[in-house]
């Protein structure tokens, strides 16, 4: 290595023995402590769902969930995905207004959808308190109200921002980071709809 | 087909739609009759799996290109062998190689390990064997009068190289075998993939240690 020595100047080139890119293995472990904690919520839902063969129809009496109100509410959280893609295609192709219009939209949509989930745990007839499956839905909508609230934190962030003049078609890391956490907070409430509400 | 879906909003988005539609299926089937919601969930589930399998196994390689270190006229050989590190071909190539250079030689021994026991991190006996095979091989080069390096590395073979030549920085890499149908590397198409991943020249070798034997 002495032929080395004479030649580099500096400390050594870092030597990344991982596989992964340290991002990307950052991403992944983001998302696996995601699934693992959204995972145990359903699995408790569907161990409570196992050991109630006899039900005829879900969830059991007196549980009755607002499925329309719900799925008004899912499209509303999946359109408002459609308007933080429309924001940051706006953004790369040099379009300010369409990307504070975006944003703005996936905020107010976003609020929306965290109103009526308040106004659906109000008027729904049950609490956290009433069984297993009460303490379930609370806990599986609540946990993901909660990336609701963190993804429109973010949001109104980078709204605030676009409207200081921040971003460029080259620089818009701000916008895209959180429309990738908008769009995963879209997908876990699809499957928490589905497994809920629907099946 | 998404391919990771949060390495940009794009592909987040793409993985969003294609989630809605899988469960819209499921819903719709599951609404007709429970036992054909299982099934599309089944089907779609492992239509998306397959479909993410083949998406990976198309995805372009990246190429590593490898910065020149060392000083004028000096040749650094990058040698990646295993079980055959010790084999006669192996060191005759090297031999070859060093005459009327000044060569400097780095064996790199990758620590051939069981998937389980790289998963428990169970590597200690591994890498011994595979310390062990290297020194026996650098003893041999040095009775034949060529100094070379050693270094025990990852049990991924192309891993080990790339690891190899951050800190090396080959003008030439060797990569020593079994013959074909012994090699799991060649099964493997380790030579290939090095030759697609590295910008560098690659000499495959191939030791038949049952015939050196015999």
């Amino acid at each position: 290595m002495s032929a080395h020595a004479d030649t580099h100047h500096g400390p050594p080139i870092a030597n990344k023995s991982s596989r992964v890119d340290a991002s990307v293995l950052g991403m992944f472990l983001f998302i696996a402590s995601e699934a693992m904690l959204f995972g145990a919520f359903f699995t408790a839902y569907f161990f409570v769902r196992v050991v109630n063969p006899e039900a005829q129809a879900w969830p059991l009496e007196p549980f009755h969930l607002p499925v329309f109100v719900a799925g008004v509410n899912t499209v509303v959280l999946v359109t408002s995905s459609f308007t933080m893609h429309w924001a940051l295609q706006s953004i790369k192709r040099g379009n300010r207004a369409g990307l504070k219009a975006g944003l703005v939209l996936t905020l107010m949509m976003g609020v929306a959808f965290l109103l009526t989930q308040m106004l659906e745990y109000a008027r729904i007839g049950f609490n956290p308190s009433d069984g297993a499956f009460g303490t379930i839905f609370f806990g599986l909508t609540g946990l993901h109200g909660a990336h609701v609230f963190i993804g429109l934190t973010l949001l109104a962030v980078a709204t605030v921002r676009a409207f200081r003049g921040h971003y460029t078609p080259e620089h818009h890391h701000g916008v895209e980071i959180p429309g990738i956490y908008w769009h995963f907070v879209d997908v876990m409430w699809i499957v928490v709809y589905a497994t809920i509400y629907l099946l | 087909m998404a391919r990771n879906p949060f390495r940009s909003e794009a592909e987040a988005y793409r993985f969003l739609l294609l989630t809605v539609g899988y469960f819209a299926l499921i819903v719709a089937a599951a609404a007709i009759a429970t036992w054909l919601g299982v099934a599309v969930f089944v089907a779609l589930t492992a239509a998306a799996v397959g479909l993410w399998m083949r998406s990976r196994s198309e995805e372009p390689v990246q190429r590593t290109s490898v910065a020149r270190v060392g000083g004028e006229g000096e040749r650094r050989i990058l040698v990646i062998a295993n079980e055959t590190v010790g084999g006669e071909e192996l060191l005759a190539i090297i031999r070859r190689k060093a005459e009327g250079v000044q060569v400097h030689v780095l064996v790199v021994c990758p620590a051939l390990n069981s998937q389980l026991r790289t998963w428990a991190s169970d590597e200690d006996g591994a890498r011994a064997a595979a310390q062990s095979r290297l020194d026996a091989s650098l003893a041999q080069l040095e009775r034949d009068g060529v100094h070379a390096e050693g270094a025990v590395g990852d049990g991924d073979p192309l891993q080990a190289i790339e690891d190899a030549l951050r800190t090396f920085g080959a003008d030439e890499i060797v990569i020593s075998t079994h013959p074909e149908g012994r090699s799991h590397w060649l099964e493997r198409n380790v030579v290939g993939a090095a030759r697609d991943r590295f910008d560098v020249p690659i000499t495959h070798v191939v030791v038949d240690l049952g015939a050196s034997a015999s």
